[in-house]
């Protein structure tokens, strides 16, 4: 299984583009909410895409992931999208009410 | 047929991908659809990730301060073990998770959705919720200081029709 790298994180414009990995777990999150967090704080971030375009498994790992984020840019304005997402992700959005705060973008 | 496993390992959170692999390989076999394989594994997940980061309080892999630059390898982590039982009686799966951590006070409570008491960790409360979600029918059994249980039951081999029509 591949691993994250700093390399899965990308600030295009206001953007940060977070390349999420295989599988979305507990194990993993912490390394991808501290990546992400330290993006954050630099001030030319608005937006965040979260591209599960690798992923295979996601569990509710990925809603706190996600959710967490969410709350750290709202409040400046900004908004998070979601790029290939599959029908199984997508399904966990729906049941999660995730889909309310993402907006999951065709591509 | 029936067939049964079980499996004990280390509450920490490198086990947590072993889990769900080791039971997807155990029902490979029957030809689960990738909806079906994709809800076990993360009732699998969600569950043994339960019994570790609330159970025995081992959140190392979360990227706490000082416990995550090993991604796991965590010095100070809690010992404990989660065993995890599998029994296949023709096409019906039952999963047993089994810790002997801190148990659960208020079960009906930590199953509604968005309950958490790790909010602080960025947990969303929705485990249980995807477990009931994926699976056919769960059950909690838990006290504090008892250690919890979790048995989920899945019928395999009942949506096949779904991925021929995509
Ligand atoms: N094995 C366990 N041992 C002790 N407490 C548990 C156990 N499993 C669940 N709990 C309690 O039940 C609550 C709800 O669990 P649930 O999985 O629904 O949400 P969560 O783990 O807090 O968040 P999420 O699963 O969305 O990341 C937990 O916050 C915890 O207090
Ligand atoms: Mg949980």
């Amino acid at each position: 299984m591949e691993q994250v790298t700093t390399g899965d994180f990308q600030v295009i414009d206001n953007c940060l583009l977070i390349q999420l990995p295989e599988e979305i777990d507990h194990h993993g999150a912490g390394f991808i909410c501290e990546c992400a967090d330290r993006y954050l704080v630099r001030e030319e971030v608005r937006d965040v895409v979260f591209d599960f375009g690798r992923t295979r498994f996601m569990d509710s790992s990925g809603i706190g992931i996600i959710m967490g984020r969410y709350r750290k840019i709202s409040c400046f304005g900004g908004k998070v999208y979601a790029i290939h997402v599959d029908r199984q992700i997508e399904r966990i959005f729906r049941l999660s009410g995730l889909n309310k705060i993402v907006e999951v973008l065709e591509s | 047929m029936r067939n049964e496993m079980e499996i004990i390992f280390d509450a920490l959170s490198d086990n947590e991908g072993f889990a769900r692999v080791a039971v997807a390989a155990f029902i490979t076999h029957l030809n689960p659809t990738m909806e079906e394989m994709a809800d076990i594994k993360t009732a699998v997940s969600e569950a043994v990730t339960n019994s570790i980061i609330h159970g025995y309080e081992n959140l190392c892999g979360y990227g706490r301060p000082g416990g995550q630059d090993e991604g796991s390898a965590c010095e100070k982590a809690n010992p404990g073990k989660v065993k995890l039982r599998c029994v296949l009686e023709k096409n019906i799966l039952h999963i047993e998770v089994t810790d002997s951590g801190k148990g659960i006070e208020d079960v009906e409570r930590a199953m509604e959705p968005l309950y958490t008491t790790k909010p602080e960790l960025e947990r969303s409360g929705m485990g249980f919720a995807f477990m009931e979600a994926f699976m056919d029918e769960l059950e909690v059994e838990s006290a504090p200081g008892q250690g919890t249980t979790v048995r989920m039951i899945k019928k395999i081999g009942v949506g096949g029709w779904i991925e021929h029509q995509c």
